[in-house]
């Protein structure tokens, strides 16, 4: 059991030194300052910028969050401050089911849905054309992806904090959404930070709903309706061709590192948050 | 009894999860007294309470019929606004639970939402209160640290100090001292007997030495009836019904 | 007081309307699938095999890949379990008084379960060519196992966390070791074995960048772990990239048997973790 333990632990490990060990090539030929700085992403020359796919990748992202997180927290604070217990029963189900939709499917919704949503419906409000592939695409099909990672952890933290902290608010006369905004909130920051660290860094790491929707151009998003390639799409793209292309596969490697160290970190960040925040509010 | 009601409770049940929690309750609780609810664990004596400012209404699966009527106004007519109600009665909990800011705001929480902004008023009454409840000079030089930092006792005071600050007609405790040491125990006891000069309380406990110090009425609550009611005294050592005798049996004795 | 009434009341509509997007947003999804898919829906589609290619044969289905994802999932859950079963009843078995470090093996699979499926693809990927393994179907369930291990771990400790400790200690006082107590455990748990093992099915089933480059794809059903295998995510991505309408349409088709299927194993999983009240984030 120790050794399965240890084996499994050292996972971490062994990722972590696996994928920079591949990554030295490529790390012996230019310095990080220039492969996370440098734009031009030009293989066949030796040339490998990453700044426009870390850059997609931030636009994906903060686009997410930014449609996901007011969302998920109105709707955890429905859930568990307004929400009857029978409405309750019926919709966090909901929720779950969200979670267990494979990628792959919310990649297609995105396809069929939102980027011709994206294409007839709000693009030609902003600009001339746009084909719907879009960092706005990726975004809103991510936003969806997250929801429910979001929601859980929020409406979590809400249910352990206690009834009696919100009563107090509540025999003073303040209503139930002053109780909310100046206690609850504050009570639960922590708690919605941790869910947004957590939620940045699977933003980051998903892959192929994000591929499929984002039109993967190498070049620097400047709008929402701009093409985007992702970090993740650009590993998965290009991984069976790399092998002719000399320090190819090093630099996807080394894609996969950066994504790891990341997300590694903000996992860390969000779980000791947590990890605090529920001994607190338990004891 | 010798002064006019300020909080009558008529025919009044209620049910939680289709179990009758609190049966045909009739009560009249007297004005600028102490009154305190006693009786065994599980009995119905913290629903008794949140049922007089409407904090029953957050239980899930509560159902509620009968009166509760307040300066004569009946608290469950639909048309009450809950607010309103809740104002004027303040709650001390089991445990305190200051809310997560600092010690001014908490105390200034309550008037800041019924709608003072003015600052130097709400100086006044932030000192007004924490004079009220023995903690100014404690306090007064760190109003801005957070509320969490003060020991329980001190928090249960600044607790009260933030009821009182909506100007309550009626101050609601429920096992308040519980969680408190002995010193910070009699502390509040004296703030509830010093009080009642300006303000109804009815408390519930578990110790008849408290109920006999601060109380002038006593209510004995058994599974989910007033068995008996009157002052504190007669109660505690001449009980009419025999279940009270057998619950005070270890006081008298 | 009109004016507090009205902003409660602005927010409440505020909430319930994002509430109706999030949960809304669910039907949106499965309905699209369900629109676009079931027109293109027939026999074929689960028992042939495509024709003439998987990017332009119009012809036949996708039971390549159903049989190709039934084996990774299948097998990554299956060894998966082998590995995580012990870790589960190690990190609540042996090292229960020291707390801290059990609860840092738990902060280390949390994290292991954060990590992106492109990274245990990428790292499946070099453990195949350090042994020397072609994309295949062992490749994939490498990496898929990788991927699994966290969830079947995670969900696992949740519910040993639930069996009570004195009957964990009524197992030890017995006389019996420490395994034999550990599988009166396993024997309490069984539903929520079962649990995770739908779980990890579910994930394995429907992840794609874990076999993106580790499993290959094959227009044939693989006949042994060296053979290239198709997983139907994979297919769905291929055939949707194809110009041909047929193909496409089969994509559509194969993501409306993906949706059900996984939604299948989400609600039996959903309903067996009603029986463990709490479950974890
Ligand atoms: N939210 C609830 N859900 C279910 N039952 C409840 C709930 N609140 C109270 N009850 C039940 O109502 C009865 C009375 O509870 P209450 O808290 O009023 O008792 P109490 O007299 O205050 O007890 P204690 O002295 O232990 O505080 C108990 O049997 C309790 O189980
Ligand atoms: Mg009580």
């Amino acid at each position: 059991m120790l050794v399965f333990t240890l084996a499994s632990v050292s996972l971490v490990f062994v990722i972590g030194i696996g994928l920079y060990y591949r990554s030295i090539p490529i790390l012996n030929k230019l310095s990080w300052f220039d492969l996370l700085t440098k734009s031009a992403w030009k293989p066949m020359k030796g040339l490998f910028g990453f700044y426009p796919f870390i850059m997609g990748t931030l636009w994906v992202t903060a686009i997410a969050i930014i449609i996901a997180l007011p969302l998920s927290i109105f709707t955890s604070l429905y859930l568990v401050e307004y929400a009857h217990a029978k409405i309750k029963r019926v919709l966090i189900p909901f929720v779950n089911l969200l979670s267990g939709i494979p990628p792959v499917i919310y990649g297609v919704w995105g396809v069929l849905f939102i980027v011709p949503l994206i294409q007839e419906h709000i693009a030609p409000h902003f600009i001339e054309f746009s084909t719907g592939y879009s960092v706005l695409a990726g975004g809103i099909v991510l936003a969806v992806m997250i929801f429910p990672l979001i929601v859980s952890i929020i409406t979590e933290v809400l249910t352990t904090i206690p009834q009696d902290l919100k009563d107090a608010s509540l025999s003073i006369g303040a209503t139930k959404w002053e109780t909310i905004k100046k206690v609850i909130i504050r009570k639960a920051t922590p708690g919605i930070i941790a869910a947004t660290v957590l939620a940045i860094s699977r933003a980051f790491g998903e892959t192929i709903a994000v591929l499929m929707v984002c039109g993967n151009n190498a070049v620097v998003p400047h709008s929402v309706f701009d093409t985007g390639y992702p970090l993740p799409a650009l590993i998965a793209n290009n991984y069976g061709e790399m092998m002719s292309i000399p320090l190819y596969d090093s630099a996807l490697m080394f894609a996969a590192l950066l994504l790891f160290i990341i997300i590694l970190l903000f996992n860390i960040i969000s779980r000791v948050i947590l990890a605090r925040l529920e001994r607190n509010l338990t004891t | 009894m010798t002064n006019t009601p300020h909080i009558s409770v008529q025919d009044f049940n209620v049910y939680i999860e289709n179990q009758h929690i609190l049966k045909n309750i009739n009560i009249n609780i007297p004005n600028k007294s102490v009154t305190s609810i006693i009786g065994p664990s599980g009995c119905g004596k913290t629903t008794l309470l949140k049922s007089f400012n409407r904090l029953l209404d957050n239980t899930a699966n509560v159902k509620i019929d009968g009166k509760v009527l307040v300066d004569g106004e009946n608290i469950y007519d639909p048309n009450v606004e809950v607010t309103h109600i809740r104002k004027k009665m303040g709650l001390l909990s089991q445990r305190p639970y200051p809310l997560p800011m600092s010690i001014y705001d908490n105390v200034a929480y309550g008037p800041r939402i019924h709608g003072i902004r003015n600052k130097s008023e709400l100086d006044e009454l932030v000192e007004l209160q924490l004079k009220a409840t023995g903690l100014w000079n404690e306090v007064k030089d760190r109003l801005n640290a957070s509320a969490t930092r003060l020991s329980i006792g001190q928090q249960q005071r600044l607790c009260l100090a933030r009821g009182l600050a909506v100007e309550p007609e009626i101050i609601l405790g429920d096992e308040s001292t519980s969680a408190l040491d002995p010193v910070s125990t009699h502390i509040i006891e004296d703030l509830f007997i010093n009080l009642k000069q300006k303000y109804t309380i009815v408390l519930v406990t578990h110790i008849l030495r408290q109920a006999r110090r601060v109380s002038d009425y006593i209510i004995f609550v058994y599974m989910g009836k007033i068995i008996e009611f009157g002052p504190t005294e007669e109660v505690l050592l001449n009980p009419k019904e025999e279940l009270t005798r057998e619950y005070v049996k270890g006081f008298i004795s | 007081m009109i004016k507090r009434k009205i902003e409660e009341l602005f927010f409440k509509v505020l909430m319930i309307l994002a509430t109706i997007i999030v949960t809304g947003s669910f039907f949106l999804i499965v309905g699209t699938i369900f629109s676009k898919g079931v027109p293109y829906m027939n026999l074929d589609m689960i028992t042939k095999i495509p024709g003439g290619g998987f990017y332009i044969g119009k012809e036949g289905g996708v039971l390549n890949a159903i049989i190709g994802s039934l084996y990774i999932a299948g097998g990554a859950t299956i060894l998966g379990l082998i590995i995580s079963i012990p870790v589960a009843i190690y990190i609540n078995m042996y090292i229960d008084g020291k707390k801290f470090k059990s609860n840092l093996i738990r902060l280390a699979f949390d994290v292991l379960f954060g990590i992106p499926s492109i990274v245990y693809g990428a790292f499946g990927f070099l453990i195949m060519v350090y042994f020397g393994i072609r994309a295949s179907l062992l490749g994939g369930i490498i990496a898929v196992t990788l991927l699994v291990i966290p969830i079947l771990v995670r969900t696992l400790d949740e519910v040993i966390r639930t069996v009570p400790g004195e009957l964990r200690d009524a197992a030890l006082s017995l006389g019996a070791t420490r395994w034999e107590a550990a599988k009166v455990i396993l024997r309490q748990i069984r539903p929520g074995i079962f649990t995770a093992i739908l779980l990890s099915f579910g994930r394995g089933i429907g992840d794609v960048a874990s076999v993106l480059f580790t499993a290959g794809f094959s227009d044939n059903i693989p006949t042994s772990l060296h053979e290239p295998a198709a997983t139907l995510p994979l297919a769905i991505f291929f055939q949707l990239g194809s110009p041909v309408e047929e193909v496409q349409g089969r994509a559509y088709a194969s993501a409306l048997i993906l949706t059900i299927v996984v939604l299948i194993i989400t609600v039996l999983a959903e309903l067996l973790i009603k029986k463990f009240s709490k479950h974890k984030i």
